[in-house]
């Protein structure tokens, strides 16, 4: 198998894991100007969701395929029961405060959902395995490859297609778009801005889940697994464009060939290389590959 | 009236005179009880020991809860005087009661210096045991000899404590790392005579440079003219191992090299067994043993591996081994990896050194110094062997290491570690004054392996 297309393959597949969870970062920013550092904690409590209702941990372990709805309705729990009572509960408190200080409230949300973890699920590593085998593997000359990680790159295009025609074929999308724009002129015209943070957060917070729940069958599940994927989702934010979700997209994308070409032909340099991709981005565009130049106003 | 005030008064004054003098008095005889007994009270005392693992961050399931575990389950064996073995009938330390104070150690090296100094300063801990992480060992070595405090290390891989300084009130009752990739290079020479290429797969940090730096090494004496085919260093806790599979299944090296641990490994092992990585080639982990009964028959069959030590199920078979294994999978409901035996060989080694120390000065509660000098190259028994101070000035220990292949047992539910080979220490750990990667460099000098 040429390795060009070994790098595509892995590239790919690596990209479409970040991409699933950069979407809820990015869309969450696009609306409501909060870089929300507790997605990664998000993205975690989605593992432990399916680990608990598929992984076999407190019920009977489920093989088959009704382990993907049951991880989704994972997702839509932890959504429902964490997206209103933060959004309520927590980050209303602190609108209209500057956006460090969102930032600050966000990091500590972040520690505490990590000690929420640690005190339901423990600090053992949890297993959702066994969905893993559900798509057999895909044989590319000398390699194979588990159909799972296929899977998974179906269900980050699916994820960023339904969001994109939600946002642009709908009048709740719209709404948003609106509010997206300009909240205060959104606001004028009658929209329940706050209505809207509130929904959005919640499907951010269903993105995390969704992202947590669905990639939980590749890894060991533990409280810590948020803390790297965070801080690679907001490459893959700044170098697409804060609040872009195609931006996102091709982010997670650069993101992921960059790491396999220089795994493949520069392995010291396989944390460097996506770092350099973002900073060679924001030399020429500051504002990201499909962000739009911030206005100031006086 | 003044009259009547001034006789009470004067009463009064008498009464206190008395009461004073035999409150005096009573405070005089317990003082004097107490100058009497001084010696025997030693038995009727406390010793307290801060015990320091990891309870939160990446490394708390793999190590420090484990660690934690371990420790409880001893300092209470002890405490009832129910160990076997050697400690048979012995309570505590000397016959003083352990009474413990546990701390996490995540939060960095900084974070450390301070708790130890509240552990010795506040707590007025007799003794510290624990630490994992290396770079916290090396925080808090330097602090322990200003502080003139005893702090006992279980883990921290790396060999620089004592290579790189010498302390008196610094000690680790556990070998350091170069032992693991020695026994390793030792085992994948013996087993696989055949094998021409090697890669390595481990961290992008220090554990993970000298990990594969020692079996190289190491395998470059042992098989003179292995090819080295790849160097990969994903970051430590990536999770995600896709690209490097591919590298290593396209390269087909005869043997892949890792020193992965905890949840990177675990993710390693789940991504890479589907994929047939193991069955392409040999993979070999300088310490994977302690992921085995958590992964259970998700562990793919023929790892070749160890943890540092006659550790978990490769534990030798001694009446102190046996109960340590088995009370604890009893308590915890799951078997005892490497992290609590080298956990509870502090307690062990400090319990040793302490009543060493009684022996020599008629029996009193020895000074830090005393227990100190005492713990020098002294031996003990651990549920892992004998444990030997024998290098760094007597400050470091070596002990047997063993390595075998994983293999699922169905009947049992159980990954089994199969075909084992042990080794003596003091073939696999370079002799006193001789610097570990000298000592590999050199050709093993001084190596006693029959």
């Amino acid at each position: 198998m040429d390795v060009f297309l070994t790098i595509l393959v892995d590239g790919t597949i690596y990209g479409a894991w970040l991409f699933l969870i950069a979407i809820g970062l990015t869309l969450v920013f696009g609306v409501m100007k909060i870089l929300n550092v507790a997605h990664g904690a998000l993205y975690a409590i989605g593992a432990y969701a399916a680990a608990t209702l598929v992984g076999g941990n407190v019920i009977e372990e489920v093989a088959g395929f009704w382990a993907l709805p049951l991880m989704l309705l994972g997702s839509i729990l932890v959504a429902v029961i964490l997206g209103p009572f933060l959004e309520k509960f927590v980050l209303r408190l602190f609108y209209g405060r500057d956006e460090v200080v969102l930032l600050l409230v966000t990091f500590g949300v972040s520690l505490i959902l990590e000690d929420v973890i640690r005190m339901i699920w423990g600090v053992f590593s949890q297993y959702v395995a066994a969905p893993y085998s559900l798509f057999g593997n895909v044989e590319m000359g000398p390699l194979y490859y588990v159909g799972y990680d296929f899977f998974v790159v179906a269900l980050a295009v699916l994820v960023g297609v339904a969001t994109s025609l939600f946002l642009s074929r709908t009048i709740m999308g719209k709404i948003v778009l609106a509010v997206i724009h300009d909240a205060e002129i959104s606001r004028a015209m009658g929209v329940n801005v706050s209505r809207v943070y509130l929904y959005t957060f919640t499907f951010g917070v269903f993105l995390a889940a969704v992202a947590g729940a669905f990639t939980s069958p590749m890894l060991a599940v533990t409280p810590s697994i948020g803390v790297n994927a965070i801080i690679l989702s907001f490459a893959v934010v700044v170098i697409g464009g804060m609040g872009s979700i195609g931006g996102a997209a091709v982010g997670a994308a650069l993101v992921g060939l960059s790491r396999a070409t220089a795994i493949n032909f520069w392995p010291e340099a396989e944390l460097f290389v996506i770092y350099a991709v973002m900073a060679a981005v924001l030399l020429f565009r500051p504002q990201g590959l499909f962000g739009e130049p911030a206005q100031r106003r006086i | 009236m003044f009259d009547t005030t001034i006789k009470n008064r004067g009463a009064m004054t008498g009464r206190f005179k008395k009461t004073g003098l035999l409150a005096v008095a009573f405070a005089a005889a317990i003082g004097l009880g107490q100058a009497l007994a001084g010696p025997a009270d030693a038995a009727e005392g406390t010793f307290k020991i801060g015990m320091t693992a990891f309870l939160s961050g990446p490394a708390a399931d793999a190590f420090g809860v484990p660690s934690m575990n371990g420790g409880k389950l001893m300092v209470d064996a002890l405490n009832k005087g129910e160990v076997p073995g050697p400690y048979k009938g012995s309570v505590g330390i000397g016959g003083m009661k352990i009474e413990i104070v546990p701390v996490d150690e995540a939060g960095g090296a900084q974070v450390q210096i301070q708790r130890f100094r509240d552990l010795v300063q506040r707590e007025k801990v007799d003794a510290v045991v624990g630490y994992d992480g290396s770079g916290n060992c090396l925080a808090v070595a330097p602090v322990a000899e200003e502080l003139k405090a005893l702090a006992i290390f279980s883990g921290c891989g790396t060999p620089r404590i004592f290579e790189e300084a010498s302390y008196e009130y610094v000690f680790r009752a556990g070998a350091h790392s170069t032992m693991d990739n020695v026994a390793l290079a030792h085992y994948v020479a013996r087993k696989l005579p055949d094998a021409k290429t090697v890669a390595g797969f481990n961290q992008n940090y220090s554990w993970g440079q000298d990990s594969w730096r020692d079996f190289k090494l190491a395998l470059d004496t042992f098989k003179p003219g292995m090819k080295v085919v790849d160097e990969l260093f994903p970051e430590k806790g990536a999770g995600q191992y896709g690209a490097q599979i591919s590298v290593l299944m396209r390269k087909k090296p005869d043997v892949v090299h890792s020193s992965l641990w905890g949840g990177d490994l675990e993710a390693f092992l789940l991504q890479a067994g589907p994929r047939g990585l193991f069955k392409k080639t040999n993979v070999v982990f300088a310490m994977a043993e302690h992921v085995l009964p958590r992964l259970a028959e998700k562990v793919p069959e023929g790892l070749m591996t160890g943890g540092r030590g006659a550790v978990g199920a490769l534990h030798p078979d001694t009446p102190l081994a046996n109960w340590f294994y088995k009370a604890y999978e009893e308590r915890y409901g799951i078997p005892a990896v490497q992290a609590p035996f080298r956990f509870v060989q502090t307690i062990l080694g400090l319990k040793t050194a302490v009543e060493k120390a009684m022996a020599a000065n008629g029996g009193k509660k020895p000074t830090t110094e005393e227990t100190a000098k005492a713990f020098e190259y002294a031996t003990f028994e651990a549920p892992t062997g004998m444990i030997k101070m024998a290098i760094g000035g007597g400050h470091q220990a070596i002990q047997d290491n063993a390595i075998g292949i994983s293999k699922w047992n169905a009947e049992k539910k159980r990954v089994e570690l199969v075909d084992v080979e042990y080794f003596k220490a003091e073939c696999i750990n370079p002799p006193d004054g001789m610097k570990a990667v000298e000592w590999i460099e050199k050709g093993f000098p001084g190596a006693k392996c029959d």
